[in-house]
């Protein structure tokens, strides 16, 4: 039995080994019992839905998200949510529900971005560090602990402030801010694993055929460390995602005039509070609030199912053979 | 016993001395932050509202016009000397903010700290010692909930209902204007003051105005407390010593209380330094919300008049904070654990 399951594992072709490789990864996530479950679906619907929501934003939307007059007729100022305004309108008599909706897209767009950014550098930088170790190493290592150590949010602000000067306040500036934030983190998360993988005996053995660094690299370390990125990722998309409506919040998001943003809608809101008018931030906050926690769930949720020391198994009952179970009792 | 002494000795003298390049590439990476920027710093924050004799005459002030390694060099002295600039637009002394609106960040930060502790801590211990239990479930998802909450949104609720549906607590500044017109301050934090003079008017009213920033911000903080400390318990109720104290008889509560939880709790001074720099970010954005004239708050304030020289002033301080901060956690953990050391 155990013999041509080896031959498919270590098999020449692709398609054998795929299929195999697949299932182990898709394993776990299917092996996921009690709570780790429910937080992995939960987070998976929820992320979704706010994906569908940024990808049929035109068709669901009722509004533009800078629209304030339909028909020749200007919205009414601070409406409360009513059929026509689902959701209220803002003192710029702006729709809430299309500000939130268009918000999605641009909260994912942002954070599709930054992620892409974060990892294309960090990542690398990670590998090379701590595979060649030395010199460059150390330096690296002082310099991303420097910028880890700085509250991250302050180093997003003082981005996007600079940026601003130069390249304008769109969706690249705000992107670019939140990258610098989380490239330390993927760098440091990389480095360490790949340095502790460096020493195991396959990568040893692959150095003692002569493999070149790079073939090291690419076909020993890459795709054990990289497993560790998909839980990260998620909760850094997450975080990224507070840290934009952090921006948006302090006035160093997205330029109101390009694209509608949660933060900024909230920060529009504070000054309604005083007379009680409820709507224009309670809306976009949730929206915020579930997004994160929908992604959060997810992030824990793979951790959860890809860390072994959290991992649980589903209890599994032992029925012996019976010619086994015969045999035992005399 | 004297050979432990002088290990630790050794550590905090090779910690303090790793400091030293820590502070110097965070100092550079903040100048050279500073110097990319397109223009220079004096026309952007005045440009347009003095004449150009007069922006010349402060950028040889400063001393702009000189080259960029002896501007550098100046940086690092004046720091060293304990000088962090004066503000552009409003001809403030740095060390000056620091010392009235650093001390209200220090009093919001402080407060907020005790109350993401207090729930953290009593939240995470339970629902890991609980795991999958309904308390696990429901601290776990408070846990994320309220990480998921930016800390200006919770704000934005606490406003809309203790502040104006109810209306039981001030929503914005430290203190009624008649407090902070009577109030002599020693400190600048103000419950310390209130408490110096002896003014119980005052002191309720500036914990009146207290409460909603500190919870706010502690509980968006507790967040973190709760997932780090409820995963330390699991982890924890898995040792092999946890297992001894049961095999040698003592009861569960007492191998909860006495051998879980107090292990777990170690690394919470670790968490506090991590959640520092954390803490720090969210203060920006409270006091933000709540119009707390705090360093953040200033910061951003000086931001939107494009004052360089103050944005820089302030950002080193919080550099300086958060290493600071981290030398002394490392301290007291090495103080605690025999086993860190060099």
């Amino acid at each position: 039995m155990a013999a041509p399951a080896q031959t498919e594992e270590f098999g020449r072709s692709g398609r054998r080994v795929l299929r195999p490789r697949l299932r182990r990864t898709v394993a776990p996530i299917a092996e996921a019992r009690g709570m780790t479950r429910t937080m992995l679906w939960a987070g998976i619907a929820i992320t979704l839905f706010f994906i569908l929501v940024a990808f049929l934003a035109p068709v669901i939307s009722p509004y533009e998200f800078d629209q304030f007059r339909a028909d020749g007729r200007r919205f009414a100022q601070l409406e409360a949510p009513s059929a026509d305004h689902l959701m209220g309108t803002t003192v710029q008599s702006t729709d809430v529900l299309s500000r939130v909706i268009w918000g999605t897209r641009t909260e994912l767009e942002v954070v599709l971005v930054s992620l892409l950014l974060s990892l294309s550098i960090g990542v690398p930088l990670g590998l090379i560090s701590g595979y060649f170790g030395g010199r460059l190493d150390r330096v690296l290592v002082l310099l991303m602990d420097a910028m880890l150590a700085f509250p991250f949010l302050l180093l997003a602000i003082v981005i996007a402030f600079l940026l601003s000067g130069s390249i304008g306040r769109g969706i690249l500036t705000a992107a670019v801010a939140i990258t610098v934030a989380y490239i330390p983190l993927y760098f440091r998360v990389i480095r360490n694993h790949v340095i502790s993988i460096k020493e195991e005996s396959y990568v040893e053995a692959a150095r003692a055929l002569g493999a070149r660094p790079f073939t090291v690299i690419r076909k020993y370390v890459f795709f054990n460390v990289i497993q560790n990125v998909p839980p990260l990722a998620t909760l850094n998309a997450a975080d990224a995602i507070l840290l934009l409506a952090a921006l948006g919040f302090l006035g160093y998001g997205i330029q109101p005039t390009e694209a509608a943003e949660w933060g900024y809608d909230i920060q529009r809101a504070v000054s309604d509070t005083a007379s009680g008018i409820w709507w224009t931030g309670v809306f976009p906050g949730l929206a915020i609030v579930l997004l994160v926690t929908g992604l959060t769930l997810l992030g824990e949720g793979l951790n959860e199912t890809i860390n072994p020391v959290l991992r649980k198994r589903p209890k599994v009952k032992v029925e012996l053979p019976t010619s086994i179970a015969e045999a035992e009792t005399p | 016993m004297a050979a432990q002494g002088t290990s630790l000795r050794q550590y905090a003298l090779t910690r303090l001395a790793l400091v030293i390049p820590m502070v110097l590439i965070l100092l550079t990476m903040v100048f050279l932050l500073m110097r990319v920027a397109p223009g220079d710093p004096i026309t952007a924050s005045l440009g347009g509202r003095v004449p150009q004799e007069v922006v010349d005459e402060i950028k040889h002030n400063l001393g702009y016009d000189k080259p960029i390694y002896v501007q550098y060099g100046n940086y690092l002295g004046d720091i060293a000397r304990g000088d962090f600039g004066t503000t552009i637009t409003d001809r403030r002394e740095v060390t000056d903010i620091i010392r009235v609106n650093g001390a209200a960040t220090l009093e919001l930060t402080f407060f907020a700290m005790i109350v993401a502790i207090v729930v953290g801590v009593v939240v995470g211990l339970f629902a890991g010692r609980f795991r999958d239990s309904s308390m696990d479930v429901g601290g776990r998802l408070f846990g994320i909930v309220i990480y998921a909450t930016p800390v200006f949104f919770l704000g934005l609720l606490a406003q809309l209902f203790f502040g104006s549906y109810l209306g039981w607590l001030p929503t914005s500044d430290r203190a009624s204007p008649i407090t902070q017109a009577t109030l002599e301050t020693h400190t600048n934090i103000f419950t310390i003051d209130a408490l110096i003079a002896r003014d119980r008017d005052a002191f309720v009213d500036v914990v009146r105005h207290l409460i909603l920033p500190a919870v706010t911000l502690g509980l968006v903080t507790a967040g973190i407390f709760i997932r780090l400390i409820r995963v330390n318990v699991i982890r924890t109720m898995k040792d092999d010593y946890i297992e001894a104290a049961r095999a040698r008889g003592v009861s569960e509560r007492s191998v909860v209380y006495h051998h879980a939880f107090r292990n777990a709790l170690v690394p919470v001074i670790t968490i506090i330094g991590l959640t520092m720099a954390l803490l720090l970010g969210g203060a920006v954005l409270t006091e933000t919300t709540f119009n707390w004239p705090g360093l953040g708050h200033t910061l951003i304030v000086y931001l939107q008049n494009r004052d360089y020289a103050a944005v820089q002033g302030i950002i080193v301080v919080f550099a300086l904070v958060v290493v600071a901060v981290s030398v002394i956690i490392d301290f007291v953990n090495a103080y605690l654990d025999p086993r860190i050391r060099y």
